[in-house]
C-alpha cells in the first residue's frame, strides 16, 4: 500500500518519501469512526453467517458503498487528468432508467408481469451501458477535442442527463420484477453481496490497466501538465476521451446497481447528488482535484468513509434531521487534517518545509 | 491582460467593429433572448407582453440575485454549490423567527446574517486552508441543508401581516401590472452588482484572482480579503434570495430551491462568464437569468411538453453557449 502511494506521488515536490505516505490520513479517519464504534455501538463488528450468506453492519457498509464507490473510482482517474465528471449522477440516471426500460421489454406501457420477468438479460445491460459509454464519450469530447473546461462540459449532461432520463421512464417510477435483474443490487457470491464483488472488480480492473499498460503514468502526466505532455509525446486527447468513457461506464453500472438494488427505476431521484459522494470519495482518499496524482487505493478508502459514517449515523440512532451536519462536519474536518497548510504547521516544528507553489 | 479587457472596467480605444466583437458574450445571449421573446410572440397569443417580462423579473428573482453573487465567485475562478441550500435555510430562519412570534423584522436581518456567516465561513476556509471551493461550498451545502433540518423537518407557514401588505405594493405599470418587491429587489441587487464590478477596486481585484491568481499576488492585491469577502457576499445575496423566497412561499421547507446551484451556474454561463475565471459579468447573469425563465415560460405556455423538457431545453442552451464561447475565444486568440 506504501508502494501505491510512493509511486503515484511524482512530480513537483520532490523529497516526499520522508513525509507520511497520503494514505495514512484517510485510514486514520476511517479508523476512528470504526473504534468510534466498537466502543460506542453494540454489535457493529458481528457478522453472522445466514443462507451461507454474510450479515452485519460491516457487510452492509460494503453493499452500500458499492455505487459511490464504483463511480468514484471511475472519477478518480477522470480527477487524475485535472479534471471532474460532475454528470455521472445523472448518467446512472439514464443507465438505470434503460436498463429498466429494456427489462420491461422497451416499452413503458404497463404490461403484465409474467411479459418481462424472463426479459434476456444480455441486451439490458448492453443498452444500459452504450448509453452510460455515449454519454462518457460526449464529456469526453467536449473535454479533449472541443477544449471545454471538464466543469462545464459535463455540467450540460447533469442538467440535461436527468430531463432524458425521465423521458425513458415516461415520468413513472418503473417497477420492476425481474428476479435475475435483481441479482444484481440484493444478491450474494461468496457469501459477498454482489455490489461490493462489482465494485472490487472495477478496481482490479482498473488497476491492472492503469499498471499493466502506462495508462496510470499518462494520467498522471496529463494532469501534471497537458502541454508539456502532448509535446513530450503522450496522446493527451486519447487520455481524456478513455477517462470520461471509463467514468461513463462506471456511472452505468452503479445505475443498474441501483435500479436492481430498489426494484424500480426513478428517473427524477436516482443517483441525485451521486456525484457529490463520489467527489468526496476521491478527495478524502487523498486524490488532489487539481490533477497529477490520484491513488485507485484512496478512494476505496474514501468511499468506506462515507458510507461507515452514514451506517454508524444511522445506527447510532442520530435524529434523521442531524445526518447531514454531522456528515458536513466530518467533511469539513477531514478537508482541514488533509490540507496542505495543517500539515506544513504540524511539520514546522520538525524540519523547514520547502514552499510549494 | 486578457482579463481586463473583457471587463469593460477598462475599454480600449478600438474601432466600432473590435468593440462589437468584444462584446459577443454580452449580445449574443441578449440576441437568444430577443429571439425566443418574438418566436414565442409569433407562436402564442398574450407571449409578448409586459405582463411575462415583469414575470421574468418577479419568478426569477431568488434565482437571479444568487446567480449575481455566483458571477463574482465564478470570475474569480471558484464556484459555489451551496446558494440553494443556504437559500432554502434562509427562508427557513425567517418562517422559524417568525413562528416563535418575533416577525420578519428580526427574522429578515437573522437570514442575511446567517448567509453571509456561512458564506465568510466558507471563504476563510478556502483561503486559509487552500482548499478547493467545489469541496468546500459541497460541505457548506451539506451543513445549510441540515441546519434547516434541524430548524423544521417539515414546512413551516408565516403568517405574519408584513407579507400580506408586502404583496400589495409595487411600482405601477399600466392597468393592474405592477412591478413586484422581488422585482424590484431583484433590479437593485443587478445594479449595485454591476456598479460594484465596473467601477470598484474590489471589482478589479475580483477580476484579477480569477486572470491569474499568482500574479495577482504578486501585484500585491489582497486575495485572501477579497476571496473571503467574495464568498461573504455570495452568501449574503443567498439569503436574500431566501428573503425573496419567503414572498412567494409564505413557509420555509427544508427542501425548497432544491437544485437551484444548478440553473444559477447555468445562467452565469450562459450570461458569458467564464468557469475559468477572469471574464464575465453582472449583466450577462441577467441575461442568462432572464433566458432560463423564458424557457421555462415557453414551455408553461406550450402546454403539452413534460417538465423535464426544460432542463433538456435549458442544458441545450448551455451546450450552445459554450460552443459558441469556445469559438470565439479562439477568434479573439486568448487560449487558456
Amino acid at each position: 500500500m506504501s508502494n501505491a502511494s510512493a509511486t503515484q506521488t511524482p512530480g513537483p515536490r520532490p523529497a516526499r518519501s520522508r513525509n507520511i505516505p497520503p494514505i495514512v490520513w484517510p485510514l486514520l479517519a476511517l479508523a476512528v469512526i470504526l473504534l468510534f464504534n466498537l466502543a460506542f455501538t453494540r454489535g457493529f463488528f458481528s457478522i453472522t453467517v445466514k443462507e451461507g450468506h454474510l450479515f452485519g453492519s460491516l457487510i452492509d457498509i460494503l453493499k452500500r458503498a458499492a455505487p459511490t464507490l464504483i463511480i468514484a473510482l471511475g472519477m478518480t482517474l477522470v480527477i487524475g487528468t485535472g479534471g471532474i465528471d460532475i454528470s455521472v449522477g445523472s448518467v446512472a440516471a439514464i443507465a438505470g432508467s434503460m436498463a429498466a426500460f429494456m427489462v420491461r421489454g422497451a416499452s413503458i406501457a404497463y404490461l403484465e408481469e409474467a411479459a418481462y420477468a424472463t426479459t434476456p438479460l444480455l441486451p439490458v445491460f448492453a443498452f444500459a451501458l452504450l448509453a452510460a459509454a455515449a454519454c462518457g464519450l460526449f464529456n469526453g469530447s467536449l473535454v479533449a477535442f472541443v477544449g471545454i473546461q471538464p466543469i462545464v462540459a459535463t455540467l450540460i449532461l447533469m442538467i440535461t442527463g436527468r430531463g432524458i432520463a425521465v423521458l425513458l421512464t415516461g415520468g413513472y417510477v418503473l417497477a420492476l420484477d425481474h428476479p435475475r435483474f435483481e441479482f444484481i443490487g440484493i444478491g450474494y457470491l461468496l457469501g459477498l453481496p454482489f455490489p461490493f464483488i462489482m465494485a472490487v472488480g472495477v478496481f482490479v480492473v482498473l488497476l491492472l490497466l492503469t499498471r499493466l499498460i502506462p495508462l496510470g503514468l499518462f494520467i498522471q502526466s496529463t494532469g501534471g501538465n497537458s502541454v508539456a505532455s502532448t509535446y513530450s509525446g503522450v496522446n493527451t486527447r486519447m487520455v481524456k476521451l478513455l477517462v470520461y468513457l471509463i467514468s461513463g461506464l462506471c456511472a452505468g453500472m452503479a445505475g443498474i446497481i441501483l435500479t436492481s438494488d430498489v426494484k424500480a427505476a426513478d428517473a427524477n431521484y436516482m443517483g441525485l447528488w451521486l456525484e457529490l459522494d463520489a467527489i468526496l470519495a476521491v478527495v478524502i482518499g487523498g486524490t488532489a482535484m487539481t490533477g497529477g496524482r490520484y491513488s485507485l487505493w484512496g478512494t476505496i478508502v474514501g468511499a468506506l468513509i462515507i458510507q461507515s459514517l452514514t451506517t454508524t449515523i444511522l445506527t447510532r440512532g442520530v435524529q434523521v434531521q442531524y445526518t447531514l451536519i454531522v456528515k458536513a462536519v466530518v467533511v469539513i474536518f477531514v478537508i482541514l487534517i488533509q490540507s496542505e497548510r495543517t500539515r506544513e504547521f504540524l511539520q514546522k516544528s520538525r524540519r523547514k518545509v520547502p514552499t510549494s507553489g | 491582460m486578457s482579463s481586463t479587457t473583457d471587463t469593460g472596467a477598462s475599454r480600449p480605444k478600438q474601432g466600432l467593429l473590435a468593440g462589437l466583437k468584444q462584446r459577443i458574450p454580452i449580445l449574443s445571449p441578449a440576441l437568444v433572448f430577443i429571439v425566443i421573446f418574438a418566436t414565442g410572440g409569433l407562436l402564442y397569443r398574450h407571449f409578448f407582453s409586459l405582463q411575462v417580462l415583469l414575470n421574468l423579473f418577479t419568478d426569477n428573482a431568488f434565482l437571479g440575485i444568487a446567480a449575481v453573487g455566483m458571477t463574482f465567485v465564478i470570475i474569480s475562478g471558484g464556484i459555489d454549490l451551496s446558494v440553494g441550500a443556504v437559500i432554502s435555510t434562509s427562508a427557513m430562519v425567517i418562517a422559524v423567527v417568525d413562528q416563535a412570534g418575533a416577525g420578519p423584522l428580526a427574522g429578515i436581518p437573522l437570514a442575511l446574517a446567517f448567509g453571509a456567516a456561512i458564506g465568510f465561513l466558507m471563504g476563510c476556509i478556502i483561503h486559509f486552508f487552500k482548499a478547493h471551493p467545489f469541496i468546500v461550498t459541497l460541505s457548506g451545502m451539506f451543513l445549510a441543508r441540515g441546519l434547516g433540518y434541524v430548524l423544521s423537518w417539515q414546512s413551516v407557514p408565516i403568517g405574519s401581516r408584513f407579507y400580506s401588505q408586502a404583496s400589495q405594493i409595487g411600482i405601477p405599470m399600466g392597468g393592474i401590472l405592477k412591478l413586484s418587491v422581488p422585482a424590484l429587489m431583484f433590479i437593485a441587487v443587478v445594479i449595485i452588482g454591476i456598479y460594484i464590478q465596473r467601477t470598484t477596486r474590489y471589482g478589479r481585484n475580483v477580476y484579477a484572482i480569477g486572470g491569474n491568481e499568482q500574479s495577482a499576488f504578486l501585484m500585491g492585491l489582497p486575495i485572501g480579503r477579497t476571496k473571503i469577502m467574495i464568498y461573504t457576499i455570495s452568501g449574503l445575496l443567498s439569503g436574500l434570495g431566501g428573503v425573496v423566497l419567503t414572498f412567494y412561499t409564505l413557509q420555509g421547507y427544508g427542501n425548497a430551491a432544491f437544485g437551484l446551484e444548478l440553473e444559477a451556474i447555468a445562467s452565469v454561463v450562459i450570461g458569458g462568464t467564464l468557469l475559468t475565471g477572469g471574464v464575465g459579468s453582472v449583466l450577462g447573469t441577467l441575461i442568462g437569468v432572464l433566458i432560463l425563465g423564458l424557457i421555462q415560460t415557453f414551455i408553461a405556455f406550450q402546454g403539452t411538453l413534460n417538465v423535464y423538457w426544460t432542463k433538456i431545453f435549458i442544458g441545450m442552451m448551455l451546450f450552445a453557449f459554450i460552443l459558441l464561447q469556445k469559438a470565439f475565444s479562439f477568434s479573439a486568440g486568448q487560449r487558456k
